[in-house]
């Protein structure tokens, strides 16, 4: 076992760390380094990716119809590689190093390795997105074949898959490490837990992507000559549905973090919260089935079981994790002192802390727009109603940018600070920016899933499909939808924006944060809560049983008022 | 299943930081959710079978039209 110094390095592994001024964590250099730079490329593929988005719902506001269609193709395929795959991963890899070497307290293995690894993910990322960009590759994030893209998009995403896949090993280098070096005491901290829950369906992730995207980067330059469309679809989703799943693990394993770093909440019982990630484990990634419901030839077995047996228990998960973590809230505020009536403890609870505010909204925009869209698209007999509509998009907007994104965005005003070591720059502009950013995300996210609802297409820049000889009387309400769109579209720039601006701002032109900044303005509640074992271990939460219950009745309503509208679709009499 | 860590610091013979004893078996729940390469093969297995070898099976099933 290694020995630490006062000094602040490792005898015998010459390591050198610091020790977080606010936290009480130490902070390795190498392990800080890495989390850095894959922050700020995550941080500017988010910037290129979000203005792809405005452009996009621009376009789809008929009024403005601001594209061209094949530049419309061009930037929409870019939007999705450089948001839904590229600014999530990176920053991925970042919780991933921070959860591993910084919370269980040791160097991180290899880092030559996650060094390779993070230029594999620059190089690859570039490589696809110049292939979008060329124009030649206008096939959408999910590239069906026999639509076929240029050579280099496709190896752009193998070469930017292998990045990540390495820096998963380095995750788990770190957790044998951390074990044989007996840097932590029995179990690994709750927000490790979930960093292993999401390095775990990365690694099947990418395994799919490979086994799929490597045969057709192949096909790409002749040396297949076919690969079969449906075949390509079930792999492909493996991959394309499955990398969302880590995006899932990865933003509950934030929540759980900025709880206890800001106020000290700790999970209502760690052995529940565990247990619902072992449900996302097993369960949560057999949810790629309800891409495949519409398809024929395969049996109602395969799809009933992957999408409604087997995904209940991932929602189940997903369910204790909706109680558990507004419940840790709320027994950490009544323990400190925020006791009155049944929502004392929400109305006291610092809501001009952006990290706070980020947080609370992902909550609830993930639990409420994207999990309840959720299970009905994954329900085999609803699912129909809006199967490859832009209700999907309005799904995924609602867990992807809603959920994960804005989680992600709340975490860096804690990162900066913490690992940069720099104050906030533009703070008035970050106590609203999450507000702004949530309101324009939720409502895209409703107005796209109230116009898939109605029989938009997901994917098309004509959605009247004028010149089609079997015409879609499209209903009215639905271009009101899209003009909607459009407008929350362009609030959820702008509040990408002000983030952009308050985090490379921060970085660039923040103050140094020294020991009187730290003393003056302190920024953490529980850097012990977020690095130990331990349970709030308390069911005394009103508010938290109150607003669990609310969910229930609209999940309950929601979901029925969807098999009216199937009733209606396809009357029995 | 314990809701408190098994103990392993060998600099505490008797009793752990989380108060127990070292001798005392760990539920086997807790051995799993301590297993992150065990959680792996897991975690990658049951969509393999599940969803990507059954669903191919379901696929290969799937007559040839004929030319």
């Amino acid at each position: 076992m290694s020995v630490s110094t006062a000094e602040g390095a490792l005898v015998g592994h010459d390591e050198k760390y610091r020790t977080c001024l606010d936290t009480g964590l130490k902070v390795y250099a190498k392990t800080e380094t890495l989390i850095k730079v894959n922050a700020v490329a995550a941080v500017l593929f988010l910037a290129v990716g979000g203005l792809f988005g405005v452009l996009v719902a621009l376009t789809r506001w008929p009024g403005v119809h601001l594209l061209p269609a094949d530049l419309f193709y061009l930037v929409l395929t870019a939007h999705g590689a450089a948001v839904l795959l590229f600014w999530i991963i990176f920053f991925e890899v970042a919780i991933l190093y921070f959860a591993s070497s910084i919370l269980l307290n040791c160097r991180l293995a290899t880092p030559h390795f996650a060094w390779l690894g993070f230029l594999l993910m620059v190089g690859g990322s570039l490589l696809a997105t110049v292939a979008v960009l060329q124009g030649e590759s206008s096939v959408m994030f999910t590239s069906y074949v026999p639509m076929q893209a240029a050579p280099h998009f496709y190896l752009g995403l193998i070469l930017f898959a292998v990045g990540a896949l390495l820096a998963c090993c380095v995750f788990f280098g770190t957790l044998v490490i951390a074990k044989e070096e007996q840097t932590y005491e029995g179990s690994v901290p709750l927000v490790t837990f979930g960093a292993i829950t999401a390095a775990i369906i990365a690694v099947f992730t990418i395994a799919s992507g490979a086994i799929i995207l490597i045969p057709t980067f192949l096909w790409s330059i002749g040396y297949i000559a076919e690969i079969d469309t449906v075949t390509y679809k079930l792999v492909w989703w493996g991959m394309g549905h499955s990398s969302q799943q880590i995006n899932v693990s990865a933003h509950v394993a934030v929540w759980y973090c900025i709880a206890a770093l800001v106020l000290g909440a700790k999970p209502l019982s760690e052995k529940v919260s565990r247990t619902a990630f072992l449900l996302y484990i097993l369960f949560l990634q057999l949810a790629c089935a309800h891409h495949m419901l519409v398809e024929p030839g395969i049996s109602s077995e395969w799809k009933v079981f992957n999408t409604s047996y087997a995904l209940y228990l991932a929602v189940l998960g997903s369910l204790i994790h909706g109680m558990s973590i507004p419940g840790a809230v709320e027994a950490a505020q009544r323990r400190r002192g925020f006791t009155k009536g049944i929502f004392g403890w929400l109305r006291q609870a610092p809501w001009g802390n952006p990290a706070f505010s980020g947080f609370a909204l992902s909550v609830v925009l993930f639990g409420f727009l994207g999990g309840i869209s959720g299970v009905v698209l994954g329900t085999e007999q609803i699912n129909i109603l809006m199967h490859n509509t832009l209700y999907v998009p309005g799904h995924f907007h609602a867990t992807v940018v809603a959920g994960t994104t804005l989680a992600f965005m709340a975490i860096s005003y804690l990162v900066v600070p913490l690992i940069f070591q720099r104050d906030l720059v533009f703070k008035t502009i970050a106590k609203w920016q999450p507000y702004v950013f949530a309101i324009g995300v939720g409502g895209t996210s409703l107005f796209m899933m109230g116009a898939g609802t109605l029989g938009i297409s997901r994917r098309h820049w004509d959605i009247t499909f004028s010149d089609a000889s079997l015409t879609f009387d499209v209903p009215g309400t639905a271009f009101l939808m899209l003009g909607l769109n459009g407008i929350f579209g362009l609030l959820a720039g702008v509040g990408g924006l002000m983030y952009i601006l308050v985090i490379v701002g921060s970085i660039l032109f923040g103050k140094r944060r020294d020991a009187e900044a730290v003393k003056a303005n302190p920024i953490v509640a529980g850097g012990e809560a977020v690095s130990t074992y331990g349970s709030e271990g308390t069911l005394k939460l009103p508010g938290t049983i109150t607003l669990v219950a609310v969910f229930f009745t609209a999940f309950v309503l929601y979901y029925f008022i969807n098999w009216k509208f199937l009733s209606e679709v396809w009357p029995l009499s | 299943m314990s809701d408190q860590a098994p103990p392993s610091a060998p600099s505490e013979p008797t009793k752990s930081a989380a108060g127990k004893d070292p001798s005392e078996r760990v539920p086997a729940m807790q051995r799993l959710l301590d297993n992150p390469f065990l959680l792996l093969f897991l975690g990658v297995t049951m969509p393999t079978v599940f969803y990507i070898i059954w669903g191919i099976m379901e696929l290969a099933q799937i007559p040839i039209a004929p030319q």
